[in-house]
Parts: C-alpha cells; structure tokens; sequence
C-alpha cells in the first residue's frame, strides 16, 4: 500500500467534516463531566477522562482513514468483513456481559464492542458487493446482498443480544441495496412480500425478546402504564428535556442525572441531560450541528467520484441518520428505548472511535472525489 | 446515476426528520416546559412537615390540665434489607416475638421513606437500653415524638377530651390539610372543640433528595407555629370535689356561673382515661370501653336525657306565675291523690299534704298542687315557659354532639304519635314525667337562669371568652322572690326534700327531682333487684347573688334529696372556699 499524502491534498480535507465531530465530542464530555456529577460522595467518575482519551485516539484513527486511497478498501473489503464475522462470532461465546448484553470483548486491560467497529466494515463490504452488480440489481443479487450483509450480521447481533445495533444495521444495508438500485418489479414483490410476513415475523422477533426489552416496547407505547416501572425511563427522560425549557437551567445546574433521576445519564440519555442544562435554544444548536453534518455526508455521496464511495458515504451518512434519529428520538419518547448511544456525544470508546473513522472514510472520499488528480 | 439521486432524496429526508424533532423539542421544552420543569422540582425536593407544638389547656387557676411529653419509639430506617437485621437479637431487645418484627417489617409501603416502627412508647429504661446497643444493630434508630399526656387521668376527661390519630373522616376534611402524618387529633371534648386553634401551623422542611430516596441537603425550613393555649373555665379543685361526692355512683354534673355562663365542673361518670387513647387505644381496649354496662363514652351532662321529675315543677309554677292563673297565696288541698273519670294521679305522699300553697308546694314537693296548675295551664302555656328557659334545645356547648331533650305540646302528640293530647299526660308532665325530659345540662342552665333573675347565658368552657346573652325571660320581680325563697326553703326549710343539701358556709337553694324509671311502679311492693329511680338535685348559691348554679344526676340514685343533694352541697361548697381563696390571693398580690 504506497501512503502518499501531497499538500494539494491536505488543503482538500473538509473542514466541516472535521470541526463538526469534534465540536460534538467536546459537549458530549462536557455533558458526561456534568451528568456523572456525584451527589453526595466526592467521587466523580472518571468517564469523561476516559472519553477525551479515546477522542485523542479517535482523532489518529481519523486521520489514518484518509491518507490512504479509499480504492485500497475494496481489496481488503472481504477480508476485514469474514474477521468482523468472527469477532462478532466469537463476542457471543467469549465476551462479557454488561447490562443483560454480551457486547464486549476484552484484550488485555481494553475492553471493546465488536459491533461497533463492524459497522464500518459491513458498510465498506457491501458497498464492494453492490458495486460488482449492475445496477439495478436483479433477484438473485438482492436476495445475496441481504443475506451476506442483513440476515447473517442481524442474526449475529441478535444473539448477543444487542437489537439496537441489529436492527440499525439491517436498515443501513438496505438503504444501500435501495440506493443502488432494485429492478422495479422486484421492488414491487419484496415489499409485497414484507407486508404479508411482517407479522410472521415480528411474532418471532417478539418471542425472542429477553423481558427487558419486551417492557421497553411496552414503555414507548403506553408509558403512563406505571411510571415508576417501564415506564420510568421515557418519563423521566421528558422530564429531563421539558425542564430546561427556553434557555435550560445552565451548566452544572442540571439535578436529573447527578440526582439518578435519569438512568444512563452519560451514554444512551446524554442528550437529556444536555437540553436540561442548555434549553430548547442550547438543543437546537445540537440538531443544526449533526444536521450539518449528515447532509455533508450525503453531499459527498453525491458528489463521489464512482459507486463504491458514493455508496459508502450514502452508508455513512445514513449510518448517523439513523443513530442520531432514534437517539434523540428515543429520549424525547418518539421512539422506543433500543439502547442505541448518540454518535460522537455518547460514552462509549468504541463507538467513538468507529464514528470518528467513519467520518474519516468521508474525508478521504471528497479528497479523493476529482479523476484529475489520478 | 440513480445513487447519486438518491443522496439528494435523503437530504431532504433528514431535513424532515429533524423538523420532526425540533419540533417534538419546542413541544416538551416550550408547551409543556412549565409541567416537566415541575415534575423535575417534585422530583428532588420532598417537603416534610414539622409538627406544631400542640397548645396547652389551663384550668381558671392557670393549673395544667394536659401535658406534652416526649414519646420514643425504636424504628428501623427503610433500606435495612431483612438479611441484615439479627431477628433474635432484636427481639430480644425489644422484648417482642420475632414474628411480630417481621410483621411490621412486612406491611411497610415499600416505596416509603419513613422508617419501619417496631416499638412504641419506650420507657425511658428501654431506651437507655437500646441506645447502648445501638451499634450492634444498623439500622435501628429512636425517633422522639411528642404526645399528650393528661396527668389527671380521668378527672374531666369528658371536659377535656382526648388525641388519638385522626379517623378517615377527619382527615377527607378540607381543614385536614394542617395535619401533619402520624400526628394526633382532638377527638372529643375540649380537645377536638378547639383543635385547630390548639394545634397551631405545621411547619415545613424542604429536603432535596436522589432517586434512591437519600436525604442531601435540608435547602428551607419554616418553623411550625405552636398551637395556642387554652385557660378553661372550670374550677380544677372543685371538680375533683364534685367527682369524688358522686363517690362511685354513675352520673353528670354541671356547675356554672349564673352570672356569665362559665362551666366551672363539668362531672360524667364513669369516664374513660385520656391517656390510654394517645398512644393507641389497643382493640381489647376499645371493646371494654364500649361494652362496658356504665358506658363511660358518653356524656352523661349533654348526650343523656331523662324525665326532670319535679325540678319541672319549677317552670310550671314560672308559666302560673307569669300568666297570672294563680297567685302565691293560691292553695289546693292534697288528699294524695286527685281523679280524672277511672285514673287516678297519685301525690308522691300516700297520705297528702293537706292545704298547701305554691311555696310549701315546692319545698315538700307535693304532686297533687302542680296536678292542679297543670290543669289549670294546660300543656302548651307550660311548653312556651320551657321553651323559652331553653328547654328542648341543645345548650350549645359544643364539646360533643347533644341530645335536646323533650318538651311535648298538643301539635307535638299530633304530629308524632297521631293522637289528640290527653289531660292525664298534662298532669304527668307537670310533675316532670311522662314525655318530658331534659339534660343534665338544660336543667343547670335553668337553674342557672333562676338564680340570676332570667337571664340565659351561652354557657362556654373558655375563660376569656366574650360573655353572651342567648335569651333574657322578662319575669316579674315577684315570681323570681317566690321561687328563689322557695328553692331555699327546699334546703333549709323543716321539711324541705333537699334538707341534705343544707351547707353551714353558704346559703344554698335547690330543688330536688326524682326521675321514674319505667320498670318500677310506684304501687308495687319495692324490689331490691328492680333499678331505682334516677336522683336529681338542681341549686343555686348564695341565694341572694348566687356565683355557681349546678345540676346532679345521679343514675339509679332514688330519691333526689338523698343521693344528689350531698354531692351538690360538696361541690357548691368546695367552689366558694376556691373562690374566697382565689379573691384573698388576689388582694394579697394587690
């Protein structure tokens, strides 16, 4: 692999695509520093430390996913998607269990979730597959992709358990199948054909359920069925969000995360408890930030020079569509709580690290987006 | 290229989605801002209420009639989990059985932050005990509560009343939002009459607080307010006076000052102790209060009515008076009995009176006499007299709900029993049998109203209370002198009925009054087993000015003279000694 990184270039990396994360990791750990404030005990949890450590790391893994040429993934695509297989394989035999979940695995003192560094590879594996079919695809190459890149990754996720992620990236692959193009008449049958099995299916999904799950499905639609139970989390979580009203109650002022009225304060609520301290005003800055963000990814799918990167980047950019949305979703109770954290702002190394590399592929993307420079 | 399409789709894909969603915020941040924003204040904050100090009750001579004493109780704090609680030790203790502990234990509200109570009422010993041990057993904590302590007992408790934790009703009252959980509430007597003024204002401790109920950091407190104090009308010594002259026998007494209404001793027998209700009256207990055959829970002075017998005959020779049927002089001659077609009304004295005017009438109490002027009045002029003295009505004390008694008229027969009102019940009800029947209380406001020349006072359990009129009766001078010397010949006379009652330290009028209990006739031979009749004795003293004027009841008490009579002469008496010693310090003090 020849790393050549000429000045031309550097002066092509986007700004945006580097400031914005960066601007929303630094809140996320200001948000995490303030939410994980101790009531009473002068401990304070060290994880907004940890979080900057790993943005420090993240910033490398950046940089390191763009000075390379994209081009070089689609060798190694294949490769890196049977190790991500097999990582997430072996997630579900050897690795730990937090919080009723096997997400992690431990190499020595680190310990990290498979499933989020496989997000990338899945999205580069798919978009290598994609990218060898005509577009658009036929039967037999729609009915490969999903089951290569949906059905197998799905399955292994929902072992673990880990839905959120499950069902997230089952989503990604199929708006990039869809992005790339479906014969129409196959289009027609697949959705034909989902609507007459989804309540085949979603009875089989249901049954498989561990409880906690089953009673966060429950909370979303009925939440008022006993606020002290499942209901709890999404009650909470509004109050945590409508008490900071215009102009929030101002940085540390926040009591709902300190006090552990709100559970999960710093990774899947933190943006509760950032709209407490911040306001409607302080929340909307938040959205036009990640705003910002996706619609340059999506911008960058567009402008793409061929169809693997304008597939990779539509799966990116998709990719913090989708978290973002049900994150913020989740918290303001328009979606049930999937245990799905908010990119960039969350606690979470891994997931940090994967975003930030994801991002990345973006950068290296639109450097690499104009065929003069070959 | 159709990918390349797609992009732009999404864009404005997540342009809607985000509209969504700064929308959903404006909702809950800006709508509905106000609501989270005090769900999140109810959230940390908890209020908990600080009893008020409870005001104390005086006797008139500043003696304290109630008590507020500390109260402990050994509780166990609420996130104790069962396992770290040494069950045998504790009962051990404790001196309760393990499964009473677990009980207790059990029937907590989970969700609760108030610690589990195990114990009530130490002893200053268990506590000294506990506290010494305290280590060996986490958790366990002495909470200090004050109560209510009555160190008369049962002297005036139907007075005085008692506190016990407020029943269902009380606490749906609006006026129950004062009340602090787990605090006692008046629930008779002087007690629940002016419980909100004795109670005083709550005050408040705001306590800011995690999800797992731990107390932070106390942010405000505002103080209670102590209830106010409360000096009583009634005369402590004379009371107890009053109480030990009915030496045993069941009864009500009331004594008041004919010049202002005061209750000076207010005496139901039996009565109950106070201090067994505040710190929870067991249910063995309750049931022997309320099975008991003397039924002390009731109040013998307002809740019981009986015949006045002939301390009636008092308002019926006012209403001869007063409507001019007869003049002092007026006589009739008693032959024992007098005959209306086959019925014949017996004089109380087999052998009759002879010639008799009103005032020996009254003092030797002859039946046939107010037979006569009876007749002559007819039942409705006697009822708008008995009315008019406040007969037939409450007397307004308040201190628990009162009977009204009976004063029947011809409207009253119709109405209720549907029958034309007979002569022979005019004559009943002229000697104060038959439908007529007063309270203890009705008959001391009567007298009281004699002896002062016909004025009725409001009668009030408050020393300082405004003094008020409820109804003046315009007598003529002349009927109030033949009454007064009458009522004192009743005592002093050589025949008087209420010779008993004859003091050597002050001049005392009275009447007495025999109450017929149904079950026993007079033409039957007596029977020992038979209940006798009720005794009634109504005074007044001094005769000329008086300052107490009383009435007894002694239940089964037989004739009036005998068993009423004493105990109305200790009572007058032990209340003019207390006022010639209160007046001596007073001129002493000056």
């Amino acid at each position: 692999m020849k790393v050549t990184i000429p000045i031309r270039k550097l002066r092509e990396i986007d700004r945006i695509l580097v400031v914005v994360p960066v601007i929303i990791t630094i809140i996320g750990i200001l948000t995490i520093y303030s939410g994980t404030r101790p009531a009473l005990e002068q401990y304070h949890p060290p994880f907004y430390i940890r979080q900057l450590i790993w943005l420090l790391i993240s910033l490398v893994a950046m940089a390191m996913m763009f000075v390379f040429d994209y081009r070089w993934l689609q060798r190694l695509a294949y490769p890196l998607y049977a190790v991500g297989l097999f990582l997430l394989l072996l997630t579900i035999f050897a690795g730990y269990t937090g919080m009723g979940a096997q997400r992690w695995l431990r190499i020595g003192p680190l310990s990290f979730q498979p499933s989020e560094v496989f997000r990338i590879i899945l999205i580069i594996a798919t978009a290598k597959y994609l990218q060898s079919k005509r577009a658009p695809i036929d039967g037999i190459t729609l009915a490969m992709s999903l089951v290569l890149f949906g059905i197998i990754p799905f399955s292994l996720l929902y072992k673990q358990p880990d839905l959120g992620t499950a069902l997230m990236l089952f989503l990604i692959t199929s708006i990039m199948v869809l992005t790339y193009g479906v014969r129409k008449r196959i289009l027609v049958t697949l959705i034909a054909l989902f609507l007459l099995l989804s309540p085949v299916v979603g009875q089989l999904l249901w049954k498989g359920l561990k409880p906690y799950q089953k009673n966060r499905l429950i909370a979303f639609i009925k939440p008022e069925v006993d606020p002290y139970g499942i209901g709890y989390q999404i009650e909470q979580s509004k109050i945590t969000i409508g008490s900071g009203k215009l102009l929030g109650k101002g940085y540390l002022k926040g009591t709902q995360g300190p006090l552990r009225f709100l559970p999960e304060k710093h990774t899947d609520f933190v943006f509760s408890v950032f709209s407490e301290e911040w306001g409607f005003i302080g929340s909307l800055v938040i959205l036009g930030l990640y705003l910002l963000l996706i619609v340059r990814g999506f911008e960058t799918a567009y402008i793409a020079k061929d169809p693997f990167s304008t597939l990779v980047s539509t799966g990116i950019s998709s990719m913090l569509l989708l978290y973002v949305t049900i994150n913020i979703g989740m918290t303001m109770g328009l979606m049930p709580v999937v245990g799905v954290p908010l990119p960039f702002f969350s606690y979470g190394g891994t997931a940090l690290l994967s975003n930030f590399m994801a991002v990345g592929l973006l950068i290296n993307i639109r450097m690499r987006r104009y065929k003069l420079f070959y | 290229m159709s990918s390349k399409k797609t992009a732009q789709v999404f864009t404005y894909i997540t342009l809607a989605v985000f509209c969504v969603l700064a929308l959903r915020l404006w909702q809950l941040q800006i709508l509905k801002g106000d609501y989270y924003r005090e769900q999140s204040i109810k959230n940390r904050i908890r209020v908990v209420k600080i009893p008020a100090p409870r005001g104390i009750i005086y006797d008139r001579n500043g003696i304290k009639l109630v008590k507020n004493v500390p109260f402990y109780i050994a509780s166990l704090l609420p996130d104790i989990s069962e396992k770290e609680i040494n069950l045998k030790a504790l009962s051990k203790l404790l001196g309760m059985s393990e499964k009473e502990i677990r009980e207790r234990i059990a029937k907590r509200n989970p969700k609760s932050l108030e610690p589990i109570r195990l114990k009530m009422g130490l002893s200053f010993k268990e506590v000294a005990r506990i506290e010494a041990r305290r280590s060996d057993f986490p958790g366990l904590i002495i909470e200090t509560e004050v109560t209510r302590a009555y160190p008369y007992g049962k002297t005036a408790s139907h007075l005085i009343g008692y506190l016990s934790l407020p029943t269902v009703e009380q606490l749906r009252n609006p006026g129950a939002k004062e009340i602090v959980q787990g605090s006692l509430v008046g629930q008779w007597g002087v007690e629940a009459l002016y419980d909100e003024k004795l109670r005083g204002t709550p005050g408040m401790k705001f306590i800011e607080v995690d999800a797992l109920g731990r107390q932070l950091r106390t942010i405000k407190i505002i103080p209670p307010r102590r209830g106010d104090d409360i000096t009583l009308s009634i005369d402590l010594p004379t009371q107890i006076a009053a109480e030990k002259a009915f030496n045993k026998q069941s009864g009500g007494l009331l004594a008041l000052d004919p010049q202002n209404g005061k209750v000076i001793a207010l005496v139901s027998l039996p009565s109950f102790d106070p201090n067994e209700f505040v710190t929870g009256i067991s249910p063995k207990k309750w049931t022997r209060l309320i099975r008991h055959p003397g039924h002390p829970m009731l109040n013998r002075v307002l809740q019981s009515q009986y015949p006045p017998g002939s301390v009636f005959k008092l308002i019926v020779a006012i209403a001869a008076l007063e409507e001019g049927i007869i003049s002092p002089g007026f006589k009739v001659n008693c032959t024992g009995s007098i005959s209306i077609g086959r019925w014949t009304f017996r004089c109380w004295k087999r052998d009759g009176h002879g010639l008799v005017d009103l005032k020996r009438a009254i003092v030797e109490s002859c039946d046939v006499y107010f037979y006569e002027i009876g007749r002559l009045l007819g039942i409705d002029r006697i009822a708008k007299y008995a009315r008019a003295i406040g007969l037939g009505v409450p007397v307004g004390l308040k201190l628990c709900k009162e009977k009204e008694g009976l004063i029947p008229t011809t409207r009253w027969k119709k109405k209720v029993k549907g029958r034309p009102w007979y002569l022979g019940e005019t004559f009943n009800a002229a000697i104060g049998q038959g439908y007529v029947s007063i309270t203890p209380a009705q008959a001391a406001m009567l007298t009281a109203a004699i002896g002062n020349g016909g004025i009725i006072y409001k009668p009030s359990v408050l020393l300082d209370s405004p003094v008020e009129i409820a109804g003046k009766l315009s007598l003529k001078p002349s009927t109030i002198r033949i009454l007064k010397r009458a009522m004192y010949s009743v005592v002093v006379g050589a025949k008087g009925t209420g010779w008993r009652a004859k003091s050597g330290i002050v001049p005392i009028a009275g009447k007495t009054g025999t109450a017929q209990v149904v079950s026993h006739r007079d033409d039957e031979p007596e029977n020992r087993w038979a209940p006798k009749d009720h005794a009634w004795f109504v005074a007044f003293a001094p005769v000329r000015e008086p300052t107490i004027a009383l009435s007894v009841f002694v239940e089964h008490g037989g004739h009036g003279g005998e068993t009423a009579a004493p105990i109305a002469k200790a009572t007058i008496e032990e209340y003019i000694k207390q006022k010639a010693k209160r007046e001596n310090e007073g001129n002493h003090t000056h």
